[in-house]
């Protein structure tokens, strides 16, 4: 005890760390030695870098993307006209299966992630995500999740359930094979991959912000991590226990959801939609952070009503949890307990509102620009309402009685949606492009290709509004001819192809701008966040020297130079944390180094859960290998304490 | 003010046929539902062009090129006292705005529950993949009317149908007259409709049931009272004895063969119910929920295929002999 004190006031070890006598190139090729990841294939599958595990999400996202817009097109030309017969009702049923479950699971809400991996830590102005193992195992899980998917379709052994599977179609004795199983086990995967980068992203925005950055300077997008991070932390469990109730009813004969044995075929509704209908904002929130982003550097000013915006995420976040009944009017719940959802659903849209608002007052009271970005956000604006104004319509229990279950829903939803969260996040993508790989995107073909996905939505979903009141419900495979429902559908269609072939355009300028594109500077948009301080694309450590904050928007408010702290050791992987209100530096923090335990531990995991689709023994034995993995994942390195004072 | 949907929906228009159709409001439910619909509709337009107003004057608005490049920084906590005032203006607007549509939408919720007290017809139907099973029951119990896909409801009259499940989780819906209703295995619940037009309409299932649920399908006839009780009381009687050697030879086939199995066909040894009644088939106006329209030569398709009109049905394709097919047709048809 004393000796280590005495240590500890002995001068300080000789570990060198970046400051005035370490900067530049010399810095540089050092922080590199220490945070590039190892060469080759085995370290490419080790990388712990957000950078990467980021941008290895949004690609297998965009991936998974293609395939369930390859299916919508399926669709839309099989509903083209009236009783078509392009598509048997057993492929139909899969189909629409595998585009709701891939859209929602595998592109939604790992592109959100992605995005969000990517950009938090160079948001706040830190070298990593907390758990960097963690986040590169739940990319893994991701990828194994999608792939079971998509494997057992192109086996047909794909599910045919929807893709909120109510039970008892999809319990034991009306699901058949073991279609509903691997949709469940799909779901388990993508929970626990949602789940981990959640819990690190909560932990990197809390305690690794940049000195100075307090909870009100931080970027909206980050407030927007923050807030669906901890939905996903308490909406994901739910539906991780649905799955599980579904996958031990189906396995071993448990009987939550039959109601011959006194289950409830009404309880998976109320588990899935607890987390259904957060999800929806855990969709859309992150991309209110995109457009608040966009809107600012657009407009070339702060935004507008900073605290009204953020206190509207929050209440969005809060609200999302007292929804779920509103997708079950039609159940015959009491209509008092209605009642209440009703003025519940129907409140979302004050804070919504708000937001609204302060984007229109940011461009109105700003100049701005109009690239391809800031034409999203207005084409969001647009669509987006739309969505809105029809979900303030369902969620009135007279209007959903008759609207539920149609191609109103339809309509409804792809509005929230696809205007909601896919055009920001199109946005988005042309905005930091230029940030994660150095090249900036075509803004001819940008703008080509906006005007035909806006245009085409328009035509492809306004109509089915219409097909909706005209009695036409959703998930059908045919409809008979002369109810009306040959033009409006035949428009879909048309739109449908419009908007496949304009994000096919959107993809070929991405590909084609990596290799072509013009090359960006650091900041090419004159953005005002800290990852417009680093380089593009930034190095492997993201910040020579830990930016300091002292307003909501650093860069335009030091003109383009930003204070900085020296201090943190280059030889080793150190992260300087920061307390969580105020920000101000509190410890200094090792950060994990690139490892192939991650990557083994997801192998192993799939190999479990997979198993369990077939036998309820693979839960037990499926913990061998797991458990090795972890044991050598979490192996403490031997090192040598080295006691040094901490930065107050 | 279904007029005044057809102006806010131009696109409605081009399908008119109407039969089965929200906007129709044929029923007091749907009738409800269409004033509502048209209120929220105003609503909302209102609000939407409010917000592109806005958003257009934002964006297009004049501005002196010299500010151009710079940037307004750091007045993020200050905005204009104008501002403020509009943002709040707003927030009142978006306030008042669903305080005015919830209250409207407690009240049709309340209109529609009052609707229906007292019915005075009641109605059973049974959801099954891929067909509703229907049964009335009368105050005179020895009296029991069972058929299938079809509903037949007096005008004017309050009819209370009771809605179970056989299997999975289906959905009852005929828009003109009313919602939509789940039928959930295990419980019990119930619809009220009011039919306030006479005419032909058609109901189908709106909660995905597997893979027919595209062909789940409720012909739904509002009549006269005197009609209805017209079809009431032939519906009453047994299946039609068999008049010539073919409808005879078809008689036996269905009574004693496969047919028998799963149909009943009342005053007959067919008495199975895991099928559609098929007592009074020929009087429906579709086969198999709504597959195909009733007539002679999609009686043979059925019969002869029913696994390729729609595939997956519960109904196998037994095979029939050209003899036995033209036979079990020609009694089918009898079945008036």
């Amino acid at each position: 005890m004393t000796s280590a004190l005495e240590k500890a006031k002995a001068p300080p070890a000789k570990v060198p760390r970046d400051g005035p006598r370490l900067t530049g190139d010399k810095l540089h090729a050092r922080l590199s030695a220490t945070w590039e990841r190892p060469r080759g294939f085995i370290g490419w599958l080790s990388s712990v870098d957000h950078k990467d595990i980021g941008r290895r999400y949004i690609v297998a996202a965009l991936v998974f993307l293609a395939l369930g817009g390859a299916l919508a097109v399926a669709m839309r030309l099989q509903l083209s006209r009236p009783q078509n017969d392009l598509i048997g009702a057993a492929r139909y049923n899969e189909i629409f299966t595998m585009h709701g479950t891939t859209m929602m699971f595998l592109f939604a809400v790992p592109v959100m992630q992605g995005m969000q991996i990517y950009l938090t830590p160079l948001m706040v102005g830190t070298r990593a995500v907390a758990f960097p193992r963690l986040t590169a195992f739940s990319l893994w899980t991701y990828i194994a999740g999608g792939c079971l998917l998509w494997i057992a379709f192109l086996l047909n052994v794909g599910p045919d359930i929807g893709w909120f599977a109510y039970p008892p179609l999809s319990g034991p004795q009306y699901g058949v094979g073991k279609r509903p199983d691997i949709w469940a086990q799909m779901v388990t995967f993508t929970e626990v991959a949602a789940l981990a980068v959640a819990v690190s992203l909560t932990a990197t925005i809390l305690k690794q912000r940049a000195p100075g950055m307090t909870l009100a300077r931080m970027p909206i997008f980050v407030w927007a991590t923050l807030v669906t991070s901890l939905m996903v932390i308490f909406s994901m469990p739910s539906v991780a226990l649905a799955s599980s109730f579904l996958l031990s009813d189906r396995l071993v004969g448990t009987h939550f959801y039959n109601p011959a044995e006194r289950g409830d075929a009404l309880l998976w509704q109320h588990l899935f939609w607890f987390f259904g209908h957060p999800e929806v904002y855990i969709i859309f929130l992150p991309a209110t952070g995109f457009v608040s982003e966009i809107v600012a550097t657009f407009s070339r000013r702060s935004i507008i009503a900073y605290p009204i915006v953020v206190l509207s995420l929050v209440a969005t976040g809060i609200l999302a949890f007292g929804l779920w009944v509103h997708h079950m009017f039609a159940t015959g719940l009491p209509r008092v307990g209605y009642s209440f959802f009703t003025a519940a659903s129907m409140s979302v849209s004050i804070p919504t509102g708000l937001q609204i608002f302060a984007w229109i007052a940011t461009m109105w009271t700003g100049r701005p620009r109009m690239q391809v970005p800031l034409l999203y956000v207005i084409a969001f604006i647009i669509t987006f309402v739309i969505g809105g104004l029809t979900g303030v319509m369902i969620a009135a229990v007279p209007l959903d009685l008759q609207l539920h279950d149609t191609y109103f829903i339809v309509a409804h939803f792809h509005y929230v949606l696809i205007g909601g969260a896919v055009f920001p996040l199109l946005g988005a993508i042309t905005y930091w492009f230029p940030k994660a790989t150095g090249r900036m995107m075509s803004e001819a073909l940008g703008k080509i290709s906006f005007w035909m996905i806006f245009l085409g939505f328009q035509l492809a979903f306004f109509p089915m509004h219409i097909s909706g009141l005209l009695g036409m419900p959703r998930r059908v495979y045919t409809y008979p001819a002369g109810m009306g429902l040959e033009l409006p559908n035949l428009l879909s269609s048309i739109g449908g192809l419009v908007v496949a072939l304009a994000v096919l355009l959107f993809v070929i300028n991405m590909l084609a701008s990596v290799r072509r594109g013009r090359l960006a500077p650091a900041n090419p948009w004159d953005g005002t966040s800290l990852e417009w301080a680093t380089t593009s694309p930034p190095p492997s450590y993201n910040f020579a020297h830990i930016p300091v904050v002292d307003s909501q928007s650093p860069l335009w408010d030091g003109k383009g130079e930003l204070a900085v702290v020296h201090g943190l050791r280059v030889e080793e992987r150190e992260l300087l944390l920061t307390t969580v209100m105020s920000a101000t530096p509190d410890v200094r923090d090792p950060s994990a180094h690139p490892s192939p335990w991650p990557v083994i531990a997801a192998a192993a995991l799939t190999v479990m859960f997979v198993g369990s689709i077939f036998s309820p023994w693979a839960v037990l034995f499926g913990t061998v290998p797991l458990a090795i993995a972890l044991t050598a994942w979490f192996w403490p390195k031997t090192k040598e304490p080295t006691l040094e004072p901490s930065i107050s | 003010m279904s007029r005044v949907a057809a102006l806010i929906l131009p696109l409605a228009l081009c399908g008119c046929a109407g039969f089965q159709n929200a906007l129709g409001g044929d029923g007091g439910e749907g009738a409800n539902f269409v004033r509502l619909f048209v209120l929220f509709t105003a609503v909302c337009t209102f609000m939407y062009l409010l917000v592109m107003a806005g958003l257009f004057a934002a964006v297009l608005r004049r501005r002196r090129n010299a500010d151009e490049l710079t940037v307004d920084t750091g007045k993020h906590h200050e905005s204009a006292p104008l501002v403020t005032r509009a943002l709040a203006a707003w927030a009142i607007l978006i306030g008042i705005g669903l305080m005015a549509l919830t209250v409207a939408s407690f009240f049709t919720d309340r209109s529609n529950a009052a609707i229906t007290r007292d019915p005075q017809l009641s109605v059973k139907v049974t959801g099954n993949q891929w067909w509703w099973d229907v049964q009335y029951s009368f105050a005179d119990t020895s009296k029991s009317i069972r058929t299938a896909n079809e509903l037949h409801l007096p005008v004017g009259v309050r009819a209370e149908v009771t809605l179970e499940s056989n299997d999975v989780i289906h959905s009852f819906w005929i828009p003109n007259l009313a919602g939509k209703q789940d039928l959930i295995p295990g419980r019990v619940t119930d619809i009220q409709l009011v039919p306030r037009k006479t005419g032909l309409y058609r109901g189908q299932c709106a909660e995905f049931c597997g893979v027919q649920h595209a062909h789940m399908a409720l012909d739904v006839t509002v009549e006269s009272k005197a009609e209805f009780l017209r079809w009431a009381a032939a519906q009453l009687q047994p299946a039609p004895a068999p008049r010539t050697p073919l409808e005879l030879a078809g008689y036996r086939y269905i009574t004693t063969r496969e047919c028998s199995v799963c149909h009943n066909l009342s005053g007959t040894p067919a008495s199975a119910s895991v099928g559609p009644d098929l007592t009074h088939f020929a009087s429906r106006r579709s086969i198999a929920a709504g597959t195909l329209p009733m007539n002679k030569g999609n009686l043979y398709g059925w019969v002869a295929d029913p696994q390729s009109q729609k595939p997956g049905t519960k109904m196998p394709t037994i095979g029939l002999s050209p003899d036995e097919l033209h036979a079990v047709v020609a009694y089918l048809q009898r079945l008036k």
